[in-house]
């Protein structure tokens, strides 16, 4: 079946272009219905990455994050009209140590290959998980960066020491709002603290027991471990800061992504004995837990709809640009593409 | 009920090449079944009728038999004399299967414009469901010049108000059948397509936006064209 593609072919600009899907291969094809906006997707649209990654890269669809319904399954194992999840990162081979989102072999949507943004998309059946009706399509939308973050709490878990009295996260975004509202439910008896920049995003953190502005976090602040949730810019300040408030042997998990290399205090990690450590993406059972816990917590689901910003309804390419473009200039929140070209 | 309804009929005179070219190949495949395919991803489709050249009849049927695994809501039929017989050739068979009723809603598409989208399919749905007819367009580009004796200029309409017909064309099955019955020979003759029909009579045809990659394969020019857009992503 032809199937059409809207390719970013230079920044600001998508075209149409077409494909061939084989409807007698063992994918599942799903019609995309929610589609949500990631900054990456936004460093691709407004020309943020290099101009060799751009040269690369492009033409490519964009969007890692949404959901769809299936209308064809030739095995007849997802029933037509189901809702699913889609799974961006697509693996190609299979290790024992390494997980499949650190596969250096692994394919990711809209990092390389085209994302969502086509009439139909061909996923491998591996690729999806299925969809409770009950949860809310906007946010199930983004479920992508939330299994991202619930893959990264599950590392913490293992990686750190067994003392979490105190939490902290760094960033007042999408990401960070996020993480907190896991780290609340999978620790309900530790102190959550986020440290923001903005008063009125810090606002918005209504289940945690303190948020501070990073300007005045208490000196005597006990911090066992924190998350980084800021990235870009703000990379080194947040993680130094971090760094200077957090407590002997803990741990800094980082989850913002940077387009430069950051400069941070080594020696201080060295001399509080500090576990630092990175995570990125998230595989398969990140996103079966993601859903299931979002099926069991229906209240968590409540939270995160306040984290929906702009949802645009797109029948055009005009609507494409015009949803990228409210993306630029919210202020907070996810932006929701509601995708009907 | 919803029909899909995709018209084969016509054999393509103006292509340089045997087969009518709806059987000819694009990306390795034959038209029609590109076409086919689209059609069938829409479930709200009961089934999809495909009316084509009587001695084609046999060979679409072999076509869609080994290139689509499940065919039961598939059905090959003779097309009629002319456009709008072909039509009624598929209400017909909708009238003989007992569901020719006030809410039995067709989806009529040309064979041979496999670039059809989701999102135009789901429209038309929708406006014949709501409105009863309607036609997709997009807006002309070129300035359509009008000779009423095919020598000189009578007249240059204003662009702003014209769009180039596309398809699908939606209907309610039942009162396109009525009107079609109630038109005289000469309003018959002058038909181009199936819209003209509730035009003629005063009804309402809703406009739904095309897109011009919603091409419609006429020449052998086309095919390259459509060759074209078939872009695989290098390293997808």
């Amino acid at each position: 079946m032809l199937n059409t593609i809207y390719r970013l072919i230079e920044p600001r600009k998508i075209e149409v272009e077409f494909n061939e899907l084989d409807l007698s291969k063992d994918n599942v094809i799903v019609r995309p219905t929610h589609l949500s906006i990631c900054n990456a997707d936004q460093r691709y649209y407004q020309g943020k990455r290099d101009p060799e990654a751009l040269a690369k890269k492009l033409p490519m669809a964009l969007i890692h994050e949404g959901i769809g319904t299936v209308v064809y399954d030739g095995k007849g194992q997802f029933k037509e009209g189901q809702t699913v999840v889609m799974i961006p990162n697509t693996p190609v081979e299979k290790d024992s140590v390494i997980a499949e989102n650190y596969l250096r072999s692994s394919k990711f949507r809209a990092s390389g290959f085209d994302g969502f943004m086509q009439d139909n998309v061909a996923m491998d059946r591996d690729r999806l998980v299925e969809l409770p009706e009950e949860i809310d399509k906007n946010v199930a939308a983004f479920i992508e960066i939330i299994s991202v973050s619930h893959h990264a709490i599950n590392r913490f878990e293992s990686l750190s020491h067994g003392r979490k009295e105190h939490i902290a996260v760094w960033g007042d975004g999408n990401l960070a709002f996020i993480t907190a509202l896991q780290l609340r439910y999978k620790y309900p008896d530790a102190k959550l603290y986020v440290m923001g920049l903005v008063r009125e995003k810090l606002s918005e953190f209504t289940f945690t027991d303190e948020t501070y502005h990073i300007r005045e976090i208490p000196e005597d602040i006990v911090i066992d471990h924190a998350f980084e949730c800021v990235g870009g810019e703000g990379s080194p300040k947040a993680i130094n800061q971090i760094i200077d408030y957090i407590k002997p042997e803990a741990t800094i998990s980082i989850l913002g992504v940077s387009e430069n290399p950051v400069p941070i205090n080594t020696r201080m990690i060295l001399e509080k004995g500090l576990r630092v450590f990175g995570s990125s993406r998230s595989g398969r059972k990140d996103f079966q837990d993601t859903v299931d816990m979002l099926t069991q917590h229906p209240e968590m689901v409540e939270h995160l709809k306040n984290i929906v910003g702009d949802v645009v309804l797109v029948k055009s390419i005009e609507d494409m640009h015009t949803a990228f473009e409210k993306d630029i200039s919210k202020a907070y929140g996810k932006t929701i593409m509601l995708w009907n070209v | 009920m919803i029909y899909g309804v995709i018209l084969a009929g016509g054999i393509g005179s103006r292509m340089a090449k045997e087969k009518p070219k709806q059987y000819l190949n694009i990306g390795g495949k034959p038209i029609i079944l590109h076409t086919i395919e689209k059609f069938r991803l829409c479930s709200e489709f009961e089934k999809t009728i495909i009316l084509c050249p009587e001695d084609w009849i046999e060979y679409t049927k072999e076509l869609v038999h080994k290139y689509i695994k499940k065919t039961e809501d598939i059905v090959i039929i003779k097309g009629g004399s002319t456009r709008n017989e072909t039509i009624q050739n598929a209400i017909d068979f909708i009238e003989n299967e007992g569901n020719l009723n006030n809410d039995t809603i067709i989806v009529t598409h040309d064979a041979v414009r496999p670039f059809v989208t989701y999102r135009i399919i789901q429209d038309n749905i929708k406006a014949a469901e709501g409105y009863g007819a309607c036609d997709t367009v997009i807006p002309a580009t070129d300035t359509i010049v009008e000779s009423q004796d095919n020598q000189v200029v009578s007249a240059i309409p204003d662009r702003s108000k014209l769009y180039q017909g596309q398809t699908p064309q939606s209907f309610n099955a039942l009162k396109l059948r009525e009107l079609y019955r109630s038109l005289s020979e000469e309003e018959k003759d002058i038909l181009t397509d199936a819209a003209k029909i509730f035009v003629i009579k005063g009804e309402p045809v809703y406009l739904i936006k095309g897109e011009t990659s919603n091409m419609k394969i006429t020449y052998p020019y086309d095919i390259t064209v459509a060759e074209s857009l078939l872009k695989e992503k290098k390293d997808a």
